[in-house]
């Protein structure tokens, strides 16, 4: 004990408790060592459903859209999200990079909109890539595409891109919003070469039109960076959340879509040469 | 004792006959080693072909296939709605004790049953005489005054030896629950024969290297120990001449090595079947069989003896016979063990320690008799896993386990390094070297409730009773973590203590009184022995302990001062969540327990190993035990082995199994389950994509230094709908705990259990 106070006492140099109190808090190291915090949904692993392979999913909180069929109507309001760090997230996704490394996958930014929190986002997904060497996937509708940086797209392996619908009306009916936002998106991640899955859900009567997925389908092929279709089929597994947040769910009588109808919409897709599951 | 006249005769010349016919059955085999000594490993070695391609070159069933296994199924209904398809109440079973029987005499293939009846079961009293006639009259049968005579008057049996010497505080924990599913009344099983060995070498030739066993300890002085050692030498080399004799009665000569696959098979079956006739184990595996009889199939069709239609046949047909072998139970214990299982747990693939994959065509036409024959719990298809496995064989063990949820996946990479190449799994996660390891097994005890007694000072939450003299009860309205802990500890060091006991007195009589001769005739005379003792309850005591650390839990207490329930204030990080905070109290619970049970000196100087396994006993140990501070209530099934429990874990599967990977391997040799059912959707949204990804998933887990990996990939309405409509589902199978199990034979209770655990799907 006595050992280290005597050195301590014949090292002049050494800072005392004042200096290392305000160490940190120099405008460099603000500027620096600020924690970026986001609203957080929850996270999650998750194999075959967001993007190839086994991958961790942070589901944020805050979405733009009220799509009528939305699985997570729970993850809407950002404010219903637990305020989080990056460096949180990030500590629980290092805890799976050696699974992910022999399984195959990556990390996934969904949500909610990521693209409402695109400074946590970025700062995810630069970190996801770079500290842990994740293959990256955000999952968006697009309609926030341009507040999306260039930055933040390098750091995205893959864009899981939703179109909800190719005939505007519809797709306003869905959502709530405009389409055109996300073609703009689209065109602008082919123009950079980004790979881009692009999903679409079928919901009997709704978006299953043959022409609304023919348009979807002619969309996406002319794109040149679509590698795969995910022809997603309604279903209703979200409702209880709908209930739970007493909000009425339209599509309670919407039936599912049949097998039968969901490989014609993927037959569509393949007409185009995509590669539609 | 009676010893068949015909087989004194041959003994002794057949020694000289063996190089000669050795030289026909061994022609074109390479390697030395295992020519002059017992040494299959060698053999394999030398021999085996690795197959890196895929199953394309598989083949159907063939006609004759599908005829007898149609037979069977025929027979299933009856059998699943009165308990038992017959059982013959005279003939205490011997290896040689039953006329030869068929399943068809026209059709069979490879022969043997274990009566002279196909699903006809046999009494096993040298076990315990109770058992027997307790499980007779559940089945509406009586049993023999004659045989009832023998086994209560003049012939003792392990179940009396047992409690001749168990302590009033053994009896005391076995009622309470808090020690249960002892071997005590039943065969321990758990020991695995290398019944390739009498293929190689045919019987004669082990009769002679075990008699130069004898002979090597007639020089040495009769300590108890080698008088313990010459007579059950004895006991090894007379259960041989009754095996020759019952392959006699089929029309065998087995006392020269196999010629042919068929032969191969033939013999290989015998050796099982004799096992089996003998003793009613609890678990009876057959051993790392595959590429032993690959080498075998593979030179009769590289002589042109055989097609891959027929070699496939003969594992089909030797797979139907692994389908049939029952034991007569009491419900008691198919309440603990559901589904009449008797884990003849095949054990394939793997890596040799060259780096060689140990995975041949006939790891493929193992496999492939989910899909002729439709899917099965037995055999129990165990695959050895390793990230370094063939790309295409990963493939299709991952494509049958979404097609069928019969197999189980265990690491190799964490096995070959203790036990080696030669290793086969007994039971669920039992490893062993073959014919050099077994093991004495201890079922488990109960550490949630151990919890309980530790709050209650040693008495039983449920009858009030004490069970355990000498401990204070804590009297906290909230319950302080360190004072829990400190009480625990010294709970679990006397229940340790109390339980190695209650072993040693077991496996002392077992031996006495129902010696595996069979099944230790086809091991080394020098072997590794384990004293595998087990724990239930862990995420329950593990949560509880969580809780009482990160939350507040008041105590209940009833009019007695006995503490009944708790009232848990605020959240507690759980097990099955990845998270260190819980995870390291499970973590800690299982060294701490080892740690305790190491400390007492076993029968046969056996190691201390330890299992996190429940099996289907999960229910009835939850059963038994009251509401815990963890919130679970009392009566509420614990979660099956090392799972959490169910509800608990909220980041997907993955996350819950990287919480079990923690769990230390060194601490836990016996084998550590964990159990997964996963909805379709959950693994991909093709079939091919589901097959890439479960086969990701079980490199990510072996990488993450997990054990043992059962998986489902099943709906929960289907399984709904089986428990509605049983006859729609004749062979829908699910993996439960380290075994596999036809679901319309569990029983409501581990049905609903099944349905109620955590489904992993997807939204």
């Amino acid at each position: 004990m006595t050992a280290p106070l005597t050195s301590a006492s014949t090292t002049p140099t050494l800072p005392g408790p004042a200096a290392l109190a305000v160490g940190p808090r120099t405008p460099a190291a603000a500027a620096t060592r600020r924690p970026v915090v986001g609203s957080v949904h929850s996270w999650d692993l998750s194999t075959g459903v967001d993007g190839p392979g086994t991958r961790f999913v942070t589901f944020l909180s805050g979405c733009p859209l009220t799509c009528l069929y939305c699985q997570n109507p729970d993850t809407w309001r950002m404010r219903d999200g637990k305020r989080t760090t990056a460096d949180e997230i990030v500590a629980e996704a290092a805890k799976y990079t050696r699974f992910i490394a022999a399984a195959g996958g990556g990390a996934t930014i969904s949500g909610g909109e990521p693209l409402l929190q695109p400074v946590f986002t970025g700062e995810l997904l630069h970190r996801f890539k770079h500290e842990l060497g994740l293959h990256t996937a955000l999952d968006t509708s697009g309609f926030l595409g341009v507040r999306a940086t260039d930055a933040l797209l390098r750091d995205t392996d893959l864009v899981l891109l939703d179109i909800k619908s190719w005939d505007r009306a519809t797709y306003r009916k869905v959502t709530g919003r405009p389409l055109k936002p996300t073609l703009d998106f689209a065109r602008r991640l082919a123009d950079l070469g980004k790979e881009v899955h692009v999903r679409f859900v079928l919901v009997p009567g709704l978006t299953d039109d043959p022409a609304n997925i023919e348009g979807v389908a002619a969309f996406a092929a002319s794109l040149g960076n679509v590698t795969r279709v995910d022809v997603l089929p309604f279903h209703k597994l979200g409702e209880a959340k709908w209930q739970a947040l007493g909000r009425p769910f339209v599509l309670h009588d919407t039936p599912c879509p049949t097998p039968e109808q969901t490989a014609l919409a993927r037959d569509i897709f393949a007409g185009h040469d995509l590669y539609a599951v | 004792m009676t010893v068949h006249p015909v087989e004194t005769a041959t003994t002794t010349p057949a020694a000289q006959t063996v190089p000669e016919t050795a030289a026909d059955a061994w022609s074109g085999f390479r390697g030395g080693l295992w020519r002059d000594a017992i040494d299959v490993r060698d053999f394999v070695q030398s021999n085996y072909t690795p197959y890196e391609g895929d199953g394309s070159f598989l083949t159907g069933p063939t006609e004759r296939t599908t005829k007898v296994w149609n037979k069977l199924l025929a027979m299933f209904p009856t059998e699943i709605e009165r308990g038992i398809h017959d059982v013959d109440v005279s003939t205490p079973s011997r290896i040689d004790a039953f006329a030869p029987g068929y399943i068809d005499r026209d059709l069979d293939l490879i022969v043997g049953l274990q009566t002279d009846a196909p699903l006809k079961r046999a009494i096993m009293p040298n076990g315990g005489w109770r058992m027997v006639e307790n499980a007779l009259n559940a089945y509406g049968y009586e049993a023999d005054p004659a045989v009832r005579e023998i086994y209560t008057k003049l012939r003792k049996t392990h179940n009396d030896g047992v409690f001749d010497a168990y302590t009033p505080e053994i009896r005391a924990c076995r009622s309470s629950g808090i020690i249960t599913g002892l071997p005590d009344a039943y065969g321990r099983g758990r020991i695995i024969g290398d019944y390739r060995r009498v293929a190689l070498y045919g019987v004669d030739r082990l009769i002679v290297a075990k008699r130069a066993d004898k002979s090597a300890l007639e020089v040495e002085w009769p300590s108890a120990q080698v008088i313990q050692e010459r007579e059950e030498i004895a006991e090894q080399i007379r259960a041989l001449d009754e095996l020759k004799a019952m392959a006699r009665s089929y029309g065998y000569d087995i006392s020269g090595p196999a010629r042919t696959a068929r032969e191969t098979v033939q013999w290989l079956y015998f050796a099982y079947l004799a096992a089996v006739k003998e003793q009613n184990g609890a678990a009876m595996s057959i051993g790392r069989i595959d590429a032993f009889l690959d080498i075998y199939l593979q030179r009769d069709i590289e002589r042109g003896l055989l097609t891959e239609s027929e070699a496939q046949e003969l594992i089909d047909d030797f797979v139907i016979k692994l389908r049939i072998v029952r034991f007569l139970r009491t419900p008691e214990y198919n309440e603990l063990y559901s589904g009449d299982p008797t884990w003849v747990t095949w054990s394939m693939a793997g890596l040799g320690e060259d780096g060689r994959p140990l995975v041949t065509r006939t790891t493929f036409r193992a496999l492939n008799t989910l899909y002729n024959l439709g899917p099965a719990p037995e055999p129990n298809l165990t695959v050895f896993w390793s990230p370094r496995l063939p790309e295409a064989f990963k493939r299709y063990a991952a494509k049958v386990a979404i097609d069928t949820s019969a197999l189980q996946f265990e690491s190799d990479e964490l096995m070959r390094p203790k036990y080696g190449d030669d290793t086969a799994i007994a039971c669920c996660v039992s490893a062993m070297a073959m014919g050099r390891q077994m093991q004495f097994f201890g079922a488990r005890v109960n550490v949630a409730k151990a919890l309980l007694y530790a709050i209650n000072g040693g008495r039983d939450e449920v009858s009030g009773k004490t069970i355990v003299e000498g401990f204070e009860p804590i009297t906290d309205e909230y319950l302080d973590y360190d004072t829990v802990r400190a009480r625990y500890d010294a709970m679990l060091d006397w229940l340790a203590k109390t339980y190695v006991h209650a072993l040693n007195v077991i496996h002392y009589m077992h031996d006495k009184y129902a010696y595996e001769r069979l099944e230790m005739a086809l091991h080394d005379r020098r072997i590794l022995r384990t004293m595998a003792c087990g724990i239930a309850g862990l995420s329950v005591a593990a949560d509880s302990l969580s809780a009482i650390k990160h939350a507040r839990v008041k105590v209940i207490r009833g009019e007695t001062g006995l503490a009944v329930d708790y009232v848990v204030e605020g959240d507690y990080p759980a097990y099955g969540n990845n998270d260190d905070r819980a995870d390291d109290i499970a973590r800690g619970i299982v060294h701490d327990f080892m740690e305790k049970v190491r400390r007492h000196p076993t029968y046969r100087d056996a190691v201390h190993t330890q299992s996190v396994l429940t099996i289907t006993s999960n229910v009835v140990y939850g059963k038994k035990t009251g509401n815990t501070p963890d919130g679970r209530r009392a009566g509420a099934p614990f979660a099956p082995g090392a799972n959490p429990m169910n509800g608990r874990d909220e980041h997907g599967y993955i996350a819950s199994a990287l919480s079990v990977a923690k769990l230390p391997y060194d601490d836990a040799e016996d084998g550590i389950s964990l159990t997964n059912t996963i909805t379709p959707d959950a693994l991909g949204r093709t079939a091919e994509e589901r097959v890439s990804n479960l086969a990701g998933v079980l490199d990510g887990y072996m990488a993450s230094g997990g054990f043992h990996m059962n998986v489902n990939v099943l709906d929960r309405a289907t399984l709904e709908d089986a428990m509605e409509h049983p006859q729609k589902y004749p062979q829908l199978t699910i993996r439960v705990s380290g075994y596999a199990v036809n679901f319309i034979r569990l029983t409501r209770e581990q049905q609903l259990d099944v349905i109620n655990r955590t489904f992993h799907g997807s939204l």
